[in-house]
């Protein structure tokens, strides 16, 4: 089961879980990350150790994709 | 923008947007950074060494300003390391609420001794092209040869976060583009890596020896 999670003051909210067979499912997540996206979210995909990329589409074949805030020089 | 090659994640950090005249921080960025702030250090402890020096010979009588002078050669470099090791520290409303839960969060993002180290310390390490990072809730230390390191201030955008999802949001970005992580934190001291480690909080400098260890 995939999800799609959101970081926020909670620590972490699943905004949808879906698998690859379940169009509804999926269709459901893409408009969870697109809402998001619009919120001034951004799309990450943690792919492995040490590794993470930015996606602007929801992957329908990935395990995890985190929403989270853009980062600044402090 | 400078230079956008997307580098670990194969992607390019979409927060550079926000600073399109920096120039991407790479490797070559880092040493030069790292000369500039050892000739900088040289110039303003050197003089109080001399005049230090120079006034004793003169007058020994005037110990005391001798000591005043090495005082100040002393201080300064320490007071900069001070500002290095701040970035690190934790830092705006706690937002405890969530903590646990983000913690469980961040503990799937690293490995089993990373996972042990961040919950002693509070710090991530995470090995990166540039060199080891050791990742804060506002800030990050990337230690380079062991012996120098470069403190960056940067922070998630949104106060309300628990601090280990603070941590996750920084991991995260460098994951997806360490030099673009690097280019859009605020770079606030470079110098010797055991001048920064005595100005960190006692409970965090296990982080910065493991760095130091693993950037060998």
């Amino acid at each position: 089961m995939a999800r799609l999670v959101r970081m926020d003051g909670s620590g972490h909210t699943t905004l949808a879980e879906w698998t690859a067979r379940d169009d509804a499912a999926f269709e459901a997540a893409v408009e969870e990350f697109r809402g998001h996206l619009e919120l001034g979210y951004i799309g990450t995909l943690p792919d492995g150790p040490g590794r993470a990329t930015h996606v602007r589409e929801l992957p329908r074949e990935a395990g995890l994709v985190v929403m989270r805030r853009p980062i600044a020089g402090g | 923008m400078e230079a956008a090659a997307p580098d670990r994640g194969g992607t390019v950090l979409p927060e550079l947007s926000s600073v399109p005249w920096r120039a991407r921080t790479d490797k070559r960025w880092l040493r030069r950074w790292g000369r500039i702030w050892l000739a900088w250090t040289t110039l303003y402890t050197v003089p109080f060494i001399a005049a230090g020096v120079l006034i004793v010979a003169l007058e020994p009588l005037a110990a005391p300003v001798t000591l005043a002078a090495f005082a100040h050669a002393w201080i300064i470099p320490e007071l900069y390391a001070y500002r290095g090791a701040s970035v690190v520290r934790p830092k705006g409303a706690r937002s405890e609420g969530g903590e646990a839960n983000a913690q469980g969060f961040l503990g799937d993002l690293l490995g089993h001794e990373e996972r042990e180290l961040q919950r002693r310390t509070g710090l991530a390490l995470e090995r990166g092209e540039l060199g080891v990072w050791v990742v804060g809730e506002a800030g990050a230390l990337l230690v380079m040869g062991r012996r120098r390191v470069h403190c960056f201030c940067v922070r998630a955008s949104d106060p309300e976060l628990p601090p280990s999802d603070r941590v996750a949001h920084l991991l995260l970005a460098l994951r997806e583009d360490e030099e673009g992580f690097a280019t859009v934190a605020n770079h606030a001291f470079a110098g010797a890596a055991w001048r920064v480690r005595r100005r960190l909080p006692r409970g965090m400098r296990p982080a910065l020896d493991a760095a130091r260890q693993a950037a060998r």
